[in-house]
């Protein structure tokens, strides 16, 4: 067999196709924290744990009320949602004008109280979640065994960060959104109520956490720490792509997923810290992240 | 009036140990639970070994030689450093007696050195924690090693797989000192018996994603993929190698440290067939389901081996203190040593010089859905491994109590 750069080129396109399928997951929770981050200005510490809250309420759905993969898709996310927008009027409203440390400790205390609520309840090990019927099984590709589950996991996050890049950069909401961010007092002067667009932007982002929760049940065990073992590269994943940049999330996603899938072949041992290299350089040449706007 | 009484309390006292002839240090004998309580491994230690600790005290009648048996305990979090300073509050100033369970390898070495220091020896019953040098290189006087350790993981399941024909194996290891000993020992087991190792992929402890590691696997060619990690890794590993097709294309697992409760996380339908090696399984006999039925009804889960092992090594502790008279530490550990272990948990049982408590160990397979009749009917006992040949042979010891 031939071998490309030490491995056969059937792994390889393997490796990278794999990738790109974490990478989506990475782009879509990153999303939500980009979301969050460029519009209200808060360092979203929770997101991590709103992504296992959504993996969990799919899981307790199915296993007390009998509601399948594809109602919890829509269902999870806006359980989530509310719970971010009670997060958001009872809790961030009241630091909003605070340095962004506080929503930061603030959050970060709410992910702890989170986990080790859930923990207590279900113990760490974790619950299975199965795919559904219609995703099961899987598709040989010649050069590797690929999951449809996974293949619907691309599919659909493609299309959820399209949609939500396309509603902030190209519609009047969107616009609306961006202005409140610029002057709120200027923007809700001409009528628009800035603090209820918070809100629900906040409940929106927290909403795609739980999105990709769901999309996660089935291929990780639902546990109380997922959340927190994830949170923290998609946190470089933000960094990278330019705090607050849609874009900048989604492709920064795609392209770490891929990179850290290739470090796992060749060096694995530094697939946890790959990431962070990337991060120090970026930063070191571009301080605004990639797509970040330069001030 | 009140002197009176006084003195006739110091003479019933007096006349009431002398008949006894007992001597306990401080008047009560104190346990000290130290465990993971809310991290990685909290299901298979963590609460569940306080029940199993407060049920040992209560089965025993909640006194020893005629003193009261007090438990407390304490959240390591999984760190030597914090495990150390609470061994070291609870020896000097609460007066701790036993130290139990000291789940994570790190944490049991570091509280080791805590016990061993000079005029503070306390003995540590260690139920949690896996690696081997616990009872070899870091071996101490008073530290005792009760349900398992990765030798015996890899000579049960190494063993048993290459015999039935998986001689070609590739390591899924987490990065840190367990998974490389574990790795290591199945290496040296797979070799002696004819099989080959084809290589292994590391990877950082805590990994949610392994579907790198399972295709790398899977283009080994290896007849076994062996699972060098622990928890929640091996939960995940094992979902991506079944998400990837790797048991339909005709690759094994071995999963090389699993507890029930991880089996109970992934559902027999994904961890059926799988091959583990395990201390304890709650459905073996009378003695061990009324205990496991016992548990059960207190902690809402069966016990882990690591959670039976706690309360078997307090009991035989107990049991040792009421033969010797005495809670001295070195007496106790004189008198742990002289008697067999013999209880529901452990078959064959003695405690040898280096600490290690050697006893019988079995090789389960996992039931398919349809043979298991309930919730945690999990596990059909292939073999039983005797307790001699478990264990690493005291003539392969490293540890300088042993006269090699």
């Amino acid at each position: 067999m031939t071998e490309l750069i030490g491995i056969s080129p059937q792994l390889l396109f393997a490796q990278v196709l794999v990738g790109l399928i974490n990478g989506a997951f990475y782009a879509v929770l990153s999303l939500g924290l980009a979301v969050i981050f460029g519009l209200l200005n808060i360092i979203n510490f929770s997101h991590g744990a709103m992504y296992m809250v959504g993996a969990f309420c799919s899981w307790l759905g199915m296993q007390y009320l009998g509601i399948n993969y594809w109602a919890a898709l829509i269902l999870a996310p806006v359980v989530v949602g509310v719970i971010g927008l009670l997060i958001e009027r009872t809790l961030l409203r009241r630091i909003q004008h605070e340095d962004h440390l506080y929503s930061l400790l603030l959050t970060f205390g709410l992910a702890l109280m989170l986990e080790g609520i859930f923990v207590e309840l279900f113990g760490v090990s974790g619950q299975r979640y199965p795919v559904p019927d219609l995703l099961n099984g899987g598709i040989n590709l010649g050069f590797m065994f690929l999951p449809i589950y996974r293949a619907w996991v691309v599919a659909a996050a493609v299309v959820v960060c399209f949609t939500v890049w396309y509603l902030i950069e190209r519609t009047k909401l969107g616009a609306y959104l961006r202005a409140g961010t610029e002057n709120q007092a200027l923007v809700q002067a001409f009528g628009i109520n800035v603090p209820m667009m918070r809100n629900l932007t906040y409940g929106f982002g927290v909403g795609l956490a739980a999105f990709a929760g769901v999309l996660a049940a089935p291929i990780y065990s639902v546990a109380p720490h997922m959340g927190s073992s994830i949170i923290i590269v998609v946190f470089a994943v933000v960094v990278i792509g330019g705090m607050g940049s849609v874009l900048g999330a989604i492709i920064t996603g795609l392209g770490l997923g891929v990179i850290e899938g290739l470090t796992r072949v060749f060096y694995a041992e530094i697939s946890n810290t790959v990431i962070f290299i990337v991060m120090a350089i970026v930063l070191l040449l571009r301080p605004a992240g990639l797509f970040g706007r330069q001030s | 009036m009140k002197a009176l009484r006084t003195a006739c309390a110091i003479t019933a006292m007096t006349l009431g140990s002398t008949a006894m002839a007992a001597d306990i240090s401080d008047d009560k004998v104190k346990v000290g639970v130290l465990t993971d309580m809310s991290a990685v491994y909290s299901d298979i230690s963590g609460e569940g070994n306080v029940v199993a600790a407060r049920m040992a005290i209560e089965d025993f009648g909640g006194k020893v030689a005629g003193k009261p048996i007090e438990l407390i305990y304490a959240d390591h979090q999984n760190k030597a450093d914090i495990a150390a300073n609470k061994a070291r509050q609870w020896v000097d100033d609460e007066e701790v007696d036993v130290i139990a369970d000291l789940v994570t390898t790190s944490v049991a070495l570091a509280v080791n050195q805590v016990a061993d220091r000079e005029g503070k020896e306390v003995i540590t019953l260690i139920s949690g924690a896996a690696s081997t040098p616990i009872t070899n290189e870091q071996c101490i006087a008073t530290g005792i090693h009760w349900t398992y350790d990765t030798y015996a993981l890899a000579n049960g399941t190494g063993r048993a797989v290459v015999e039935q024909g998986g001689d070609t194996w590739y390591f899924l290891t987490a990065d840190y000192a367990f998974g490389d000993s574990l790795q290591s020992q199945v290496s040296r087991v797979v070799k002696e018996n004819g099989g080959e190792v084809l290589g292994a992929s590391r990877h950082p402890l805590e990994t949610s994603d392994f579907s790198s590691y399972v295709l790398q696997a899977q283009a080994s060619g290896a007849k076994i993929i062996g699972l060098a990690n622990a928890g929640g890794d091996t939960i995940n590993a094992i979902l991506a190698a079944n998400e990837f097709g790797i048991v339909q294309g005709g690759q094994k697992l071995a999963g090389l440290l699993m507890f029930i409760t991880d089996i109970d996380a992934l559902g027999l339908e994904v961890a059926q067939d799988l091959y583990l090696t395990t201390g304890f399984y709650w459905d073996m006999d009378e003695k061990t389901r009324a205990w496991s039925e016992r548990f059960f009804e207190r902690h809402g889960a069966m016990p882990s081996m690591v959670q039976a092992g706690v309360y078997s090594s307090l009991m035989h502790y107990f049991e040792a203190i009421e033969k010797a008279g005495t809670d001295e530490t070195f007496a106790v550990r004189e008198q742990m040593g002289k008697m067999p272990v013999e209880d529901f948990f452990s078959r064959n049982g003695r405690i040898r010089e280096d600490g290690r408590m050697v006893h019988d160990m079995y090789l389960a397979q996992v039931k398919s859905p349809d043979e298991s009749t309930r919730k945690w009917d999990y596990y059909n006992i292939v073999s039983t491994i005797p307790a001699e040949e478990a264990f690493q042979p005291l003539s392969q010891s490293k540890c300088e109590l042993v006269n090699n």
